[in-house]
């Protein structure tokens, strides 16, 4: 089991667990097993084709998955998985 | 410039309805939040321009004190502001000496490098964010910064007496940490790049309820970018430039300043259309140029950088949030994109200061260095209208890339001999 740090907007769905855990050998079987769990998340993630949406980034141990394999991104049970809202800076 | 402590009048009520998401439109009250729940899309202030257009005209703006202030029905408080009553209108300063060099008619330097109180444009969205914390009752504020905002946050909230936290990444060179620690700001390393501690910043910003002027700050925040935008065209007698060259990180700036042009056409302070005319450049350093990219290959997907290598560590944001908007704004505006190198920007650092005497930090020899680019790849062209170049950092703060890129002093004994024996070297 994999654990996913659930950013607050999406924490209504599932019961205010700001982690939850889940079964997958790759991100995109992650986020399907979550959508069992708690359903209405995987809209939230990912846009009509599937795709994860243009403002959300997904981590896998710090990494962000757009420099891995995007949704094919292999995870372990080990892994830590952040879902992350897009924010912009100012440095 | 000195201004008058009195600040401009806050209409009221409010002229700011909601929050309202920019991808799916959703609306929701005015709280601290900067995303959509349901689409994960920015969210962005909604006004009643219908208000803001009985309220504010051009002889309301004139009357008022010289500040970012006298815009304040477009900015997006309830009430008058409780900081920052002094920033903003900064020169617009007629730049011919460069415009020569530059082989152009007509030139304009935006000169936010001598902004109150911490010399970067970042005074003006700091200026908003914190007042709008103090609106909602929040009692920390914080940021994720290596310099100007870091600066900006800790004077502003200092003035504020707002308690302060300011997350940088932990090998930042000690001269930078030491400009935020003297406002009494709580500094925190974290080991970890600048996107590392922007996403840390996200999550502490969901548990500890403190105000990120970037984060959940971020709709109000960003806002304050436009008043750049309003006082340019004031500046130019009401009337926009034909080409405005802007530096990008986050990519919010060149987004604020588009829409400032709008909403001015959109209430009628400029003449119908015009607001719409200016083509507005992007500009970043080669060693992180995710957005100017996007342009120069014609796509909408943003790469992220994952190791930004340029002099320019101000602009050096790898995976930019509005990346995708900013590229939006620069091609419906008809203009381009451009990214100069290290020695170009170091180039335009030098030809700047020594025909303008504004010595810019290496965002503004970014922006420059763009400026020159643009000119001779006939996107900007020569005879064309105002050119406006913005510069929104100044260059007392980062003289590191400096050292060793500028001749070095002659040495001298004390006497008139050794004076004579130098002037004559130079005179051969």
């Amino acid at each position: 089991m994999a654990n996913i740090r659930i950013p607050t907007p999406l924490r209504k769905l599932t019961n205010g667990k700001e982690e939850v855990s889940a079964m997958g050998a790759t991100i995109g079987a992650l986020i399907a097993s979550i959508e069992t769990q708690y359903p209405g998340i995987k809209e939230r993630i990912c846009d009509d084709t599937g795709q994860v949406r243009r403002f959300v980034n997904i981590f896998v141990n710090d990494e962000d998955i757009r420099f891995l394999k995007n949704l094919d991104t292999p995870v372990k049970d080990s892994d830590e998985i952040s879902i992350v809202p897009a924010i912009a800076g100012g440095r | 410039m000195t201004t008058a402590s009195v600040p401009s009048a806050k209409p009221s009520p409010s002229t700011v309805t909601a929050l309202r998401c920019r991808e799916c439109g959703r609306e929701v009250p005015k709280m601290p939040v900067h995303v959509c729940e349901y689409c994960f899309g920015p969210l962005e202030i909604a006004y009643d321009y219908a208000a803001v257009a009985r309220l504010l005209t051009r002889a309301v703006i004139e009357s008022r004190a010289p500040n970012m202030w006298r815009y304040a029905e477009l900015l997006p408080l309830d009430g008058p502001p409780v900081v920052g009553m002094q920033t903003g209108m900064t020169p617009l300063v007629r730049a011919d000496r460069l415009a020569r060099r530059l082989g152009v008619r007509e030139v304009w330097v935006k000169n936010d490098a001598v902004s109150h109180p911490t010399l970067s444009f970042k005074d003006r969205v700091v200026s908003v964010a914190l007042s709008k914390a103090v609106e909602f009752g929040i009692q920390t504020v914080a940021c994720a910064s290596t310099g100007n905002l870091a600066n900006a946050t800790a004077a502003q909230a200092a003035a504020a007496g707002l308690p302060a936290v300011i997350l940088i990444p932990f090998d930042l060179e000690p001269a930078k940490v030491l400009a935020t620690s003297i406002y009494g700001a709580r500094v925190v390393g974290v080991k970890g790049t600048y996107d590392d501690v922007n996403r840390l910043c996200s999550e502490i910003a969901g548990k500890y309820g403190w105000g990120f002027v970037n984060v959940n700050l971020r709709p109000f925040y960003a806002e304050g970018s436009k008043s750049f935008g309003y006082e340019i065209v004031e500046q130019l007698g009401w009337r926009c430039p034909a080409h405005i060259v802007v530096p990008m990180a986050g990519g919010s700036l060149v987004t604020k300043i588009g829409k400032a042009f709008g909403e001015l056409d959109k209430l009628g302070l400029i003449a119908s259309g015009s607001g719409r005319k200016t083509k507005i450049h992007g500009a970043q350093a080669a060693g992180c140029a995710p957005i100017v990219d996007m342009v120069l290959e014609n796509r909408d997907q943003l790469k992220p950088v994952r190791k930004p290598t340029s002099i320019a560590k101000s602009l050096a944001i790898g995976n930019p949030a509005d990346g995708f908007y900013a590229r939006q704004t620069i091609i419906g505006s008809g203009g381009f994109a451009a990214k100069p190198d290290d020695d170009e920007i170091v180039a335009a650092m030098r030809l700047l200061a020594e025909t303008e005497g504004i010595f810019t930090e290496t965002a503004g020899g970014v922006t420059l260095g763009a400026t020159i680019k643009l000119i001779e790849s006939g996107k900007i062209g020569k005879d064309d209208g105002p050119i406006v170049v913005s510069i929104t950092g100044n260059g007392m703060k980062t003289q590191d890339p400096l050292v060793g890129k500028l001749p070095v002093p002659a040495l001298i004994g004390p006497s008139l001999a050794d004076f004579d024996k130098l002037q004559a070297t130079i005179s051969k």
